[in-house]
């Protein structure tokens, strides 16, 4: 079957794919981050890995990697396996849904405060 | 008349039966409906021949209209050939999705057994139902009589499917007078009729997982016009189309598929407008008045979107007056079609007198004594800029 191509910004009606039609995962071009007016603060020393964050997330703007030696964690402990990383600020929105359901308290949400350049 | 030897039979069935038997032939993958008033035969058929192992479909009864559509729209989207029948409150219901199917630019056919809007509570016919939703980007094709409505199903699903329009497409048939009423319908082949349709060759589907696709994403003030732009070209194109499509039909059938018909047309002098069931009311009249040598004529849209408004102001430039009779109020306009029809003419040098009648309204009935009336009405010059009334207790 036929592939839909990329809009190419400022495309004409005849130009465009019909009906709105979008090559998967276009989302990705949209960096919801720019909506943000609060901003999650991730303290490492008080994760425990649990993925609560990263499943609850709206826009999956927390990544995760797999670390068999593991890191420091909350109560000095090594967690190995999949680990939570810093949030990706390009997409997160600050919506505060991981703060809230963070067991051990280990994000906090702050006020954003943007460069103006 | 069926010049051309194709196998077909001859059978007594109701409209509703027609257009099962339609339905059947053209194999959708899925069909969803919910039963109203009179649409419920076509799909309790079609659900009959389904469960009898006659057509491999998915049928879905799910709890409302609205989910109908939605489940059709759908499954249009996976790149399944997706069908459902509706009419009247029904029909109404789907509405918030009606301009969601065709702005996908998915094809789904429907058959609409047109009744009256509630309220007053009403299952008898009018156009009302269709009416109120032609500008929402589904090509509108109106049936005379059960023969047009099983025939319309075959070419709204080749018009719809076709990838220069690639919109859907609603038959309508006059409620109980057709879905109902039992006439000798001429059946053609299973395996030509599925040919001449083939089986759906979609673009672009969900399930093609080797090329995934955004199906319905937000456009704001920066794409949102020109997709819209592209459906009103692709309405522009059915209307191409349209008579391309019905030039295979008649392959098969032997018959014509205009945009609408001409009866004693060319040298009236006056005509009236009308579409669906009412036409053939008309035609006996035009008979009987040009038997005691009045010059009356008939023209009959049957695609009523798009609407072929260059063919039509041709069909009528010769005429002296013309009476519009329509089967639906557009409260505080000019009633539906005798909006177009004005419409149509304005690119003429002379100003044809044109009166418009609003008629049988939630299945008022309408007889050739009211017809022959307009006729008389036209003949003598009596055009007024009023709204009149046909079979209303004044």
């Amino acid at each position: 079957m036929n592939k839909v191509n990329k809009v190419k910004p400022g495309a004409t009606w005849k130009e465009l794919p019909i009906g709105g039609t979008l090559p998967a995962a276009s989302a990705l071009d949209y960096k919801t981050g720019a909506w943000r007016s609060f901003v999650p603060k991730f303290d490492p020393n008080q994760c425990t890995h649990c993925m609560i964050c990263v499943h609850y997330c709206p826009v999956m703007a927390i990544p995760t990697e797999i670390n068999e030696n593991g890191v420091k964690g909350w109560k000095d402990k090594i967690y190995k396996g999949v680990i939570r990383l810093e949030t990706n600020l390009d997409y997160c929105t600050g919506c505060g849904v991981c703060a809230e359901e963070c067991p051990t308290k280990a994000i906090t949400m702050e006020r954003e405060t943007w460069e103006v350049k | 008349m069926n010049k051309i030897s194709i196998k077909s039979k001859r059978v007594p069935l109701t409209g509703a039966e027609a257009v099962a038997e339609a339905m059947r032939q053209v194999r959708p993958d899925v069909v969803a409906a919910y039963p109203i008033t009179p649409q419920t035969p076509i799909v309790e058929i079609f659900s009959k021949f389904a469960a009898d192992g006659l057509v491999d479909t998915e049928v879905v009864t799910p709890e409302s209209e609205h989910s109908a559509i939605s489940i059709v729209t759908a499954a249009s989207a996976a790149g399944a050939r997706a069908m459902s029948a509706s009419a009247s409150q029904g029909l109404a219901l789907m509405v918030e999705v009606l301009p969601a199917t065709s702005g996908l630019r998915l094809p789904v056919v429907m058959a609409i057994a047109n009744r009256a809007l509630s309220a007053p509570i009403n299952i008898h016919c009018d156009h009302s139902d269709m009416m109120a939703v032609r500008d929402l980007g589904w090509i509108e094709i109106f049936s005379e009589n059960a023969q047009e409505a099983y025939e319309n199903m075959f070419l709204a699903v080749k018009l719809s499917e076709h990838p220069d329009v690639l919109l859907p497409s609603m038959v309508g048939l006059d409620g109980f007078i057709i879905s109902h009423g039992v006439e000798v319908v001429e059946i053609y082949d299973d395996e030509i009729m599925y040919n001449f349709v083939g089986s759906r060759k979609p673009q672009l589907s969900l399930f093609d997982f080797e090329n995934p696709i955004t199906i319905g994403p937000l456009q704001l003030t920066d794409y949102y016009f020109e997709t819209k732009r592209q459906e009103q070209e692709a309405m522009k194109n059915a209307l191409k189309i349209y008579l391309e499509v019905g030039k295979e039909l008649s392959k098969i059938t032997g018959k014509d598929y205009p945009y609408f018909e001409k009866y004693y047309l060319d040298d009236a002098e006056v005509a009236i407008v009308v579409m669906s069931s009412t036409a053939g009311t008309t035609k006996d009249v035009v008979d009987e008045l040009r038997k005691e040598g009045k010059k009356v004529g008939l023209l009959k849209p049957k695609l009523f979107r798009p609407f072929p408004y260059d063919e039509i102001k041709e069909a009528l430039k010769h005429t002296k007056a013309i009476g519009v009779l329509d089967r639906a109020y557009s409260f505080g306009a000019n009633a539906p079609l005798y909006t177009d029809i004005r419409n149509a003419l304005y690119d003429l040098p002379q100003r044809i007198p044109i009166q418009s009648y609003v008629f049988g309204l939630g299945g008022r009935d309408i007889f050739k004594h009211q017809i022959k009336d307009v006729f008389v009405e036209l003949l003598s010059g009596k055009i007024s800029k009023e709204e009149k009334c046909i079979g209303l207790r004044e």
